[in-house]
């Protein structure tokens, strides 16, 4: 159980810039006021930042993750978290099997 | 009699914290195996168990982390994997920007502290949470715990069993994420804004991760949304003032 120079090195960069994006935005409302149209703004960014996450894969992946993410989509109108994931991860699964 | 106030107050604690843990829960399943994944492919990178767990308890940011390790060298770049960590994770100053309006029960220290652990499905669960009602630090903190200390363990255990791990793309355990995001998505729809918004975020990853190499297709998707809702926060009050 060992841990080499440059590997600390590197895991401890990485770590300062995860931080530093973290408290970045927590930092910035302070010095900028957020009502009226910002507020709505800022209630779009959920939404924004997981689309843009999610995308390559549900639309430049491939057939199989596609159709899996369309599949997702619909149970979560009906159906609780755990059962549209479970869903979505056996038609993916299936799909792939079935060589799409 | 002050004794029973204060058992009261740790009762709610006690009880929001677990109500932090319950809606976590569903994602601790999905990311045990995503832990596992991370810490096999670091294994492969030379990375020994004890590197690997650092890695997760210090980053904490699996994206970034499975990044790292697709332009791992030896020895380790700190400045190309740290540049690389700023860059996947540029995402954050915008998520921690939006939970950071809806932390009125916390104290300042706690909000720092409490952004430290914003993962992506600790952010999304949070927002979810803020939306229906008041976040507390014990709430919070029931979802950080048990995610975090998942994160590490099952990439430590992914490390140390290396390749007797199956392939869980043939599984689709790999999708489990997507599949998150996908309902968490859902949950967030408002109406016809709400599509604009998708829609910009949508196109503008697509079409970036396309065209630019690396993870700018994330920080384009959100902006490119943001953007389509401050358009029509702008045409709103433009009807509204005619």
């Amino acid at each position: 159980m060992s841990i080499d120079f440059a590997t600390l090195a590197a895991i401890l960069a990485m770590a300062a810039a995860t931080m530093l994006t973290r408290v970045g935005g927590l930092f910035l409302i302070r010095y900028v006021s957020l009502e009226g149209s910002r507020r709505k703004a800022i209630e779009s960014i959920p939404p924004a930042v997981l689309m843009a996450v999610v995308a390559p894969t549900a639309f430049a992946t491939g057939i199989a993750e596609t159709i899996a993410c369309a599949v997702t989509a619909f149970a979560a109108f009906r159906l609780p978290m755990l059962v549209s994931v479970a869903l979505g991860v056996a038609c993916v699964a299936v799909l792939r099997a079935l060589g799409m | 009699m002050k004794s029973k106030v204060f058992d009261v107050n740790e009762n709610a604690r006690l009880l929001d914290f677990l109500g932090g843990m319950r809606a976590i829960a569903p994602l601790i399943a999905a990311v045990i195996p995503i832990g596992l994944v991370f810490g096999a492919v670091a294994a492969t990178k030379g990375l020994t168990p004890a590197e690997a767990g650092l890695m997760s308890a210090l980053v904490f940011a699996g994206g970034s982390q499975f990044v790292a390790m697709d332009i791992w060298t030896h020895p380790a770049s700190w400045t190309g994997v740290g540049f690389a960590a700023l860059l996947v994770n540029i995402r954050h100053v915008l998520m921690s920007a939006s939970l950071g309006t809806r932390m009125q029960a916390f104290g300042p220290g706690s909000r720092y502290l409490s952004m430290l652990f914003l993962a992506d499905e600790i952010w999304a669960m949070a927002e979810f949470r803020a939306k229906a009602a008041r976040l507390t630090p014990a709430w919070f903190a029931g979802l950080v715990a048990p995610f975090y200390l998942a994160w590490i363990v099952s990439g430590v255990a992914g490390a140390a069993l290396g390749a007797f791990l199956g392939d869980p793309v043939v599984l689709g355990l790999d999708f489990a994420f997507p599949a998150v995001f996908i309902v968490l998505v859902m949950g967030f729809w408002k109406g016809p804004e709400t599509g604009a918004v998708l829609f910009a975020s949508g196109a503008a990853a697509v079409l970036t991760q396309h065209f630019v190499p690396g993870v700018w297709y994330i920080a384009a998707g959100a902006l490119a949304g943001l953007l389509a809702a401050v358009a029509a926060g702008s045409r709103r009050s433009v009807e509204a003032a005619s």
